[in-house]
């Protein structure tokens, strides 16, 4: 399996990511945001960050980027792409993701664990698991999901909630709410389901000795459900 | 002679001032935030504050309507998100 990491100016987690990708199989190449063509990948990650500084609205800049144009193409064409917290950003930007990333309703910057469960398995990225609690790290202060009136009802009726915010035992409420999400969402789908855009981490979760191991789970099955 | 000419290219420019504004159903907690601080700084007759984005945009184009049209093009594509943000260009000149 090929995957490919794009690097924006102001990326930070490009690397992190790299080594979460390789420590389960893929290999993996970066690919500057300036470049025109994509490697021939199996998937494409858009890494979390501060991509141009967060100027004008996060994300939007790089969703205008020379490389963005390939993985437009590659996404339309059925192409996995996974945007992770600036990522995400960037996937709502470009139009890839419906919705939009406010300002966190506290208007703090929240870096800490959560509980995430999954809604939706018909897809590569959580198919075949029987965990539906992940333990992630966010680290974000414009994570506050939010969309119109009629665009969350078509999410709804799609099924494109990927993951929601809750508690360690999977209770979804105001409290397990830490940005004021609408719906407490934490992740969506497109309508395919080939595109996923979340603002947790998995790629900090990958090591026992650092972490907690929810990422690699969550790595491992991503690798399997693309083989 | 260049000063002449420099004063004519200024003068065929136009500049287009463009405000942004959050839709009226967005939170916008940095508002809320401002209202709080102004109410306790005394200015108590306030019923809302609501933060945007301006804009001043110094184009080469000379004619009006091709100036403000450009600029309705790069508020849609890039400087306004409207799924959250409203536009509205205040002037031209």
């Amino acid at each position: 399996m090929i995957s490919s990491v794009i690097t924006f100016p102001g990326s930070n987690c490009d690397r992190d990511m790299d080594v979460a990708l390789k420590k389960f199989g893929f290999k993996n190449k970066m690919v500057w945001h300036d470049d025109v063509e994509l490697p021939k990948s199996d998937l494409v990650v858009l890494p979390g960050g501060f991509s141009y500084g967060d100027y004008l609205r996060c994300g939007s800049m790089a969703s205008k980027s020379k490389i963005m144009k390939s993985v437009l193409n590659f996404a339309q064409g059925g192409g996995k792409v996974m945007g992770i917290c600036n990522g995400f950003q960037i996937l709502v930007e470009s139009g890839l993701l419906p919705g939009v990333l406010l300002r966190n309703k506290y208007l703090e910057f929240i870096c800490k664990n959560v509980f995430v469960k999954v809604n939706n398995k018909d897809n590569s990225y959580f198919k075949d698991k029987k965990k539906e609690i992940y333990e992630f790290h966010i680290a974000h202060n414009e994570g506050n999901y939010f969309c119109s009136n009629e665009q969350i009802k078509e999410i709804n009726d799609n099924n494109q909630i990927a993951l929601f915010y809750s508690d360690e035992n999977g209770n979804i409420n105001e409290k397990s709410n830490p940005n004021g999400s609408l719906q407490n969402i934490a992740g969506i789908f497109n309508k395919q389901k080939n595109i996923i855009g979340m603002m947790p981490h998995p790629e900090r979760m990958i090591d026992p000795a650092l972490s907690g191991e929810d990422g690699s789970i969550f790595f491992e099955n991503l690798i399997n459900n693309l083989r | 002679m260049l000063q002449n000419c420099d004063q004519l290219k200024k003068e065929n420019n136009m500049k287009v001032s463009v405000v942004i504004t959050l839709k009226k159903n967005v939170l916008d907690p940095q508002g809320k935030v401002i209202h709080q601080t102004l109410d306790g700084m005394g200015f108590e007759n306030i019923n809302e504050v609501r933060q945007g984005k301006y804009f001043e945009i110094d184009t080469k184009e000379s004619d009006q309507k091709k100036a403000e049209k450009n600029v309705e093009e790069m508020c849609e594509k890039l400087l306004a998100n409207l799924v959250i943000e409203d536009y509205k260009i205040i002037r031209s000149q």
